[in-house]
């Protein structure tokens, strides 16, 4: 029995895990344009990292400016906890008809989806930690793929005299500002292709020869 | 598993042709097979002679040049495909490599649709497929074409844009001005004054044409005394008239022009003198239809209803400014024009903006532009640099005010970038709080500017203070350059740090007299004629015009001249500063035109012996205005 234990310990991730992890061996990098980035969003209960729960994950991958439609990524999440207050946003109900699976299973999807890609979110710091805890949930560890955050990087494409401006830019008005169609907003796939296109054109903004490097867009 | 986004390319697919014309199933079906590709301006989809994609295109957003090379490598655009418009349908039709490129005019957003999958639905439906044929051919350029699929194909295919022009119908005047067989000259001529036109058209009680009397006619035939003022129209006009059908195309009426030197040709109903008259197609119609000379664009681009009639215009006048550069017309006029053109341009967006507010403007506003535009330099499509003035208004109604100005702000500057003006990387543009402002809120800023100078005011203020009235209340800019000149009295250190900025770019040639590359990611060595020779120029002309307090002269040359004038002295070195600037501008819009870019980044090599030589020849007078500002403005220890 102990023995069993100490072997599961070390061994005894899932294999899925296994073969997530096993992704970000023998790594090099790769040209910008070669690069397969991952653009989601989640949908959620709420903004408490701890109490609230995903209920949607909707994400895109980007390898040279190329979206396909074929190769998206669409979940719904069986969840207990259900706030009304938030149906409003989401417009997810809790007896919906989207077609529903458990959060291990969405995990296990999402990570087989994302595999070692960069991936894109607008104010990604939430999703990221949104995803942690589900992995925390089911005795796995934290993601390790690099992010990048739309919010932090259209900032920094900004001209230098408008870098001082400190208020936090919403999806909305990047979208507004950079041009990009708001159909779909506040649904997870939606607004993953959204994060993808602003994304896209903040990439075409940045100056080829200073910007448009690991260093710069990973910092 | 459900996929949201194979329901919006659904659902904006179904709206065009030729997908609306499909089953939602099998368009369902294709949607989520469907690519969504993003292209920067100027990125190639697909190249001329590239071999055929398993995929055609629909515009999402934005815009897709068509480009035709021509021997010369020189391209030329064939068509402009907008959001909706499907394109590169050639594999469709014919396994064979891309006859066209298409490239992105502007920043766009593509849908790839799989032709297996398309195919595989749309096999048998007869209505895609002729659609299908048809965006082929208008989009096509192929003179084979015509001979392979000649079933298809019994149209003409045109060889150039020239062409698709010269073979379009002849666009004709309707409900032409006549008279009768019995009037006098004097009710004829009465006529032609009152519809302010050049001829008129004698018609018998049939309403068959049976004459026409133009101006010449009369000065010719009346004024010289041949025939009294109340002679019959018989006796004045040029008769039989030459006729035609209506469908007659601009080749063919100009044509028959020359042959018959005339100057009009009347439209009959079954094109011969026996039948009724229903329009006239004057030489001008012609010219306008063609519209290669400057007044002709200038029409087109007043009576433009949407931005992409402004696009085409404006397009034209890129074309216009070509034949000018080769027939080597001063660039002094070359300059007149087209930022004529380009403020026309900027006035008729405006004025179809304002058609798309809810409500007139609350307050009288002006329309500035800035930088280049504002110095009327710009002769090549450059960023866009604007700003808003607008009328005081009480504080509880100044945000709504200066809400209002951005919505229509956003308007104009979005449709500038269709036509083909970036939008300005440092967004100064009058869609941004900052620069869409009060006039109050104005002369606090420039205020602030001119006492506290600082870096960031420096470089704003050389974009700001080149400011011209493009459009709206005149007496807003007024106001605010006797401003402006009022506080320049009371600082002397805002024009040091101008000075300082002036020659912030060191002289374009090193100590061995050789030029000064920047580097490159590509090893070339380039030479940035923009800020190391046209800056220098442009700054130290602000400076002193500023200082002299000349008023409403923003061209750089002009401002040279202008110095030279008041001050006599240096009236040699301001006339080869003048001589400079225009054969540096002329430099770069021809560099620009060779590599389709703003031309500001020059590859010496590339150059011939002389052209490196007539370079080196503007240098000069750079070092000297440097030095001459040094000295006047005691730049020497102030760093």
């Amino acid at each position: 029995m102990l023995f069993d234990w100490l072997f599961r310990k070390k061994t005894g991730y899932p294999d899925f895990w296994k073969v997530y992890l096993s992704h970000f061996k023998n790594k090099s990098k790769s040209d910008i344009t070669d690069t397969r980035f991952v653009a989601f969003d989640t949908e959620t209960t709420g903004l408490d990292v701890k109490e609230d729960r995903v209920l949607s994950i909707g994400a895109v991958s980007i390898i040279n400016k190329k979206i396909e439609v074929s190769n998206t990524f669409e979940i719904y999440l069986e969840q207990n906890i259900f706030k009304p207050e938030t149906v409003k946003i989401h417009g997810l109900m809790r007896n919906g008809s989207e077609k529903k699976i458990s959060e291990l299973d969405a995990i296990k999807l999402f990570l087989d989806y994302i595999k070692d890609a960069i991936i894109v979110a607008h104010h990604a710091s939430f999703d990221k930690r949104m995803i942690n805890e589900i992995l925390l949930r089911h005795g796995l560890g934290k993601l390790k793929n690099k992010f990048i955050d739309t919010g932090v990087l259209y900032k920094r494409s900004l001209h230098i005299i408008y870098q001082e401006n400190t208020k936090p830019y919403s999806l909305d008005y990047l979208c507004k500002e950079l041009n990009v169609p708001t159909v779909d907003r506040h649904t997870a796939t939606g607004d993953a292709l959204i994060t993808a296109l602003v994304f896209l054109k903040i990439l075409s903004r940045l100056d080829k020869r200073k910007h448009l490097n690991w260093g710069y867009l990973l910092k | 598993m459900k996929n949201s986004i194979a329901e919006r390319v659904y659902d904006f697919l179904k709206t065009y042709p030729p997908f609306n014309l499909l089953k939602a199933d099998d368009l369902l079906a294709i949607s989520t097979q469907v690519s969504i590709l993003y292209l920067e301006k100027s990125d190639n989809l697909y190249e001329k002679g590239e071999s055929f994609k398993n995929q055609f295109y629909i515009v999402r957003n934005g815009g897709i040049a068509l480009l035709h090379t021509k021997s010369n490598n020189i391209q030329e655009v064939i068509n402009i495909c907008d959001a909706g418009d499907v394109f590169g349908v050639r594999p469709l039709i014919a396994k064979e490599n891309y006859k066209l490129t298409a490239s992105a005019n502007e920043e766009s957003i593509v849908y790839a649709v799989p032709i297996e999958i398309f195919q595989s639905v749309t096999n048998n439906n007869a209505s895609v497929q002729k659609f299908l044929i048809t965006a082929f051919a208008t989009n096509a350029y192929d003179p084979y074409t015509a001979e392979e699929y000649g079933k298809i194909f019994v149209d003409y295919l045109p060889n150039n844009p020239q062409d698709i022009v010269n073979f379009q119908t002849a666009n004709y005047s309707k409900n032409p001005i006549t008279c009768d067989t019995t009037a006098t000259l004097k009710e004829a001529a009465i006529k032609m004054s009152a519809h302010k036109i050049g001829c008129i058209i004698v018609v018998d009680n049939e309403k068959r044409p049976t004459g026409i009397i133009t101006n010449s006619d009369i000065k010719n035939k009346i004024a010289t005394g041949l025939y009294p003022i109340d002679t019959s129209v018989k006796n004045i006009m040029s008769s039989p008239v030459y006729t035609n059908k209506k469908d007659l195309t601009v080749a063919d009426g100009q044509l028959q022009m020359i042959k018959h030197n005339i100057g009009h040709l009347c439209i009959t109903k079954d094109g011969t003198v026996n039948s009724k008259l229903i329009g006239v197609l004057t030489h001008h119609d012609i010219l306008v239809t063609l519209g290669n000379s400057p007044s002709v664009i200038l029409k087109e681009i007043k009576r433009a209803k949407r931005t992409k009639t402004l696009r085409a215009a404006r397009l034209k006048a890129n074309a216009l400014l070509k034949s000018y550069l080769e027939q080597s017309i001063p660039l002094s006029h070359i300059i007149k024009i087209i930022s004529q053109i380009n403020d026309t341009v900027t006035i008729r967006a405006i004025e179809i903006a304002l058609k798309k507010m809810p409500s007139p403007p609350p307050v009288a506003f002006a329309w500035l532009a800035i930088g280049s535009q504002g110095r009327k330099e710009q002769l090549l499509f450059t960023d866009q640099d604007n700003a808003i003035v607008f009328a005081n208004v009480d504080d509880e109604n100044y945000e709504a005010t200066q809400k209002y100005f951005l919505e229509l702000a956003k308007h104009v500057t979005k449709s500038l970038n269709k036509i083909g003006f970036e939008y300005c990387e440092a967004d100064m543009m009058a869609s941004n709080t900052e620069w869409c402002k009060s006039i109050s809120e104005w002369k606090h800023q420039f205020n602030d500017w001119i006492l506290s100078p600082d870096e960031k005011a420096i470089l704003l203020a050389s974009i700001f203070f080149d400011y011209s009235c493009v459009y709206g209340d005149s007496s807003l800019t007024d106001e605010l350059t006797e401003f402006i000149y009022k506080t320049l009295d009371e600082s002397a250190l805002f024009f040091k740090f101008l000075g300082r900025d002036a020659l912030k770019n060191p002289s374009p040639l090193g100590f061995f007299r050789q030029f000064v590359y920047e580097k490159s990611d590509d090893k070339k060595d380039l030479f940035n004629i923009k800020s190391r020779a046209l800056m220098p120029l442009i700054d130290a002309a602000r400076l002193l015009t500023l200082f002299n307090k000349i008023k409403s002269v923003n061209n750089t040359y002009e401002r040279y001249e202008k110095l030279a004038e008041i001050e006599p002295n240096n009236k040699e070195l301001y006339e080869s500063c003048s001589y400079a600037f225009k054969a540096l501008s002329k430099f770069k819009t021809k560099q620009g035109l060779l590599h389709n870019n703003s031309g500001k980044l020059i590859e010496i090599e590339s150059l011939t012996k002389e052209e490196q030589l007539k370079l080196r020849r503007c240098f000069k007078p750079i070092s000297e205005i440097q030095e001459t500002l040094k000295l006047k403005f005691d730049l020497k220890n102030f760093v």
